[in-house]
């Protein structure tokens, strides 16, 4: 047990000693946002389960199906299967990060009582929010370059003009999963969370309108698959890969689900 | 952000609890915390029922009580974690709920929770500092860290950490913005005995630079040397208030010895003044209650003289902290 040792000399700044200089105050906003968003994101890139769900897997399906015809990718003619693949594998990252990672880290999280105590710091409620959907939006950024790498190395070329739309569309994607995460994680026990958030990823990886383009799948199926945010981001995110349009009903669609998800947080979301 | 200049020094803690509407950087003497006919309902149960409390700036006030007292549901409605059901709630001179949503008046309040909230993932250093980072004006991590021993498990993550490591990081956590007002839930709980007294030591320190203390805790010991100021409650309400001291000498002291059993107390009450009350508490175990003077020593003596017998254990004195506790819930706290 250490005794009250002699003050230490790593004192640095003001109000760095250890007698009261000024009166307890709280960093600015921008500086408890930021600090949350780099917390966040630092723990998400630092948990083996997290980097294996948000950049191994992603990665491993990029490779295999870009490679490889064992999944019959109803590809157009002219088309290669890194084109369909590329942009699929980045919704799917985006899905591993803002919803299944976030479901299952504030199911936890909410559950361990690190929401209630940070609640009592100056970040509080909407610091913490705001600090997570930044971490999230951080990570899928160091998601975008690796993979993108990756992608690019195995023969991807998207269209330039695409990143606008596509920046746009995983923007709002982030928004409509992040609030679909932590309604899922407001209500169920951790447990839970854990599973469902686990068994949607691997659903939707398969028949969500990710990986595989939604004109691969069933009929009345491809037509349900566009009106899921993971389908109106993957088939948004091809369509910006090809010739980098802006796919209108993919923005609107994920527009609605970012506003009923919000909501439905809003509702029903419990801190305890 | 504005500084008090020379203000918010030690001790000399102004007692009256009369700060109302003051910024969170305000006098710093008067109340820490007041808190008035508070009342928290969960569906049909009263956990908290009209309770009284007041925390002064320098001074630190215990909670005491049996598990389902309400403590808990007290503490939480203090931090704006619960909306109460009816009372006030003044924390720093303003109201909870403006107070809990104000960035400057949370930095001004430390909290230790029961259930910790410390995210499992991570090591405690670097939750520290993240923390930190939160104020403007934190204390030295590293001093903090130091003084509590947090080095020696810095790279263990908070999941692998027994209970009293994960005390003292959650110590750490509620000290780290230099608070005005800390809540303390059972911070001793699981420590040996050398992590205890840094502990305190740390707690005296930060009353000793202004900072009013709610403590809830199982340890009557740990009241009894931590606390000016204790308020035992039951049912959600205050049974008792006042300092330790003052609690204990509330009741009459009493004469106590063991002795064989069943021995005869007729003589005996006969030979003492008669509200000096004479029973056999236990087999064996004997106890003189009421105005215990010499006489009344001298009468008990004289009386086992005659009859031969030895009164071992005699003692005459005040009852602890944890008899009045048990006299007033009728419950054992350990």
């Amino acid at each position: 047990m250490s005794r009250p040792g002699p003050g230490s000399s790593s004192s640095r700044g003001p109000g760095a000693t250890g007698t009261a200089v000024d009166g307890p105050s709280a960093a600015p906003l921008l500086a408890r946002v930021a600090a949350q968003a780099r917390w966040e994101a630092g723990t998400m890139l630092r948990n083996g389960e997290q980097v294996l769900l948000t950049l191994v897997l992603p990665a491993l399906v990029l490779v295999g199906l870009a490679r490889t015809e064992v999944v019959d990718l109803g590809l157009a003619a002219g088309e290669r299967p890194v084109d369909v693949v590329a942009p699929g594998v980045l919704a799917l990252a985006v899905l591993s990060t803002a919803f299944t990672g976030q479901a299952i880290a504030t199911g936890f999280d909410r559950r361990s009582g690190v929401l209630r105590l940070l609640a009592t710091t100056p970040l509080g409620r909407g610091g913490l929010l705001a600090g997570r959907v930044l971490g999230v939006l951080a990570v899928e950024v160091v998601q975008v370059v690796l993979l993108g790498a990756v992608a690019v190395a195995v023969g991807w070329r998207p269209d330039p003009l695409g990143l606008l739309p596509g920046a746009l569309l995983v923007l709002v994607a982030t928004a409509a999963l992040t609030a679909l995460a932590l309604l899922l994680a407001g209500v169920l026990r951790a447990e839970a969370v854990l599973a469902v958030a686990n068994l949607v990823w691997a659903a939707l990886l398969v028949g969500g309108g990710l990986v595989v383009p939604a004109a691969a799948l069933p009929g009345p199926w491809a037509a349900l698959v566009h009106a899921l945010p993971s389908g109106a981001l993957g088939e948004g995110l091809r369509r910006a890969s090809a010739d980098g349009a802006l796919d209108v009903r993919a923005l609107l669609v994920l527009l609605a689900w970012a506003v009923v998800a919000a909501l439905a947080a809003r509702r029903w979301f419990r801190w305890d | 952000m504005a500084g008090r200049g020379a203000g918010g020094r030690a001790g000399g803690a102004d007692l009256d609890s009369s700060a109302v509407g003051g910024p969170p950087d305000g006098s710093p003497s008067g109340a820490a915390l007041r808190v008035r006919g508070l009342v928290k309902r969960y569906g049909a149960r009263t956990a908290v029922d009209g309770l009284d409390l007041d925390v002064a700036a320098g001074s630190v006030t215990a909670l005491l009580g049996p598990n389902g007292a309400g403590k808990t549901s007290t503490v939480e409605c203090c931090l704006g974690l619960r909306r109460p059901d009816g009372g006030s709630v003044e924390v720093l001179g303003a109201d909870v709920l403006r107070a809990a949503a104000d960035p400057d008046h949370r930095a001004a309040v430390g909290a230790m929770l029961q259930d910790g909230g410390l995210p499992t993932s991570a090591r405690p250093l670097r939750l520290l500092r993240h923390l930190a980072r939160l104020h403007a004006h934190p204390r030295d991590v590293d001093v903090l860290a130091e003084r509590l021993g947090l080095p020696a498990f810095a790279r263990t993550s908070v999941r692998r950490l027994s209970g009293g490591q994960r005390q003292r990081l959650a110590l750490a956590a509620a000290l780290v913005g230099r608070p005005r007002l800390l809540f303390l839930d059972e911070p001793t709980a699981g420590l040996d005995p050398a992590a205890r007294l840094v502990v305190w030591d740390l707690v005296r320190e930060a009353v000793a630079e202004g900072a009013g203390v709610l403590l809830t805790t199982h340890d009557l010991d740990e009241a009894e040397r931590l606390a000016q100021h204790v308020v035992i409650v039951d049912g959600g309400r205050a049974l008792a208030t006042g300092a330790p001291g003052v609690l204990t000498a509330r009741s009459t002291a009493s004469l106590r010895f063991t002795a064989g059993p069943g021995l005869d107390l007729g003589p005996l009450r006969r030979a003492l003044p008669e509200d000096v009350v004479v029973s056999e508490a236990a087999p064996g175990s004997y106890v003189v209650s009421g105005d215990v003077d010499p006489q009344v020593v001298a009468g008990v003596t004289s009386w086992c003289a005659q009859r031969g017998v030895m009164p071992d254990a005699l003692s005459v004195g005040r009852p602890s902290l944890e008899e009045v506790f048990l006299d007033l819930t009728g419950r054992s706290l350990r």
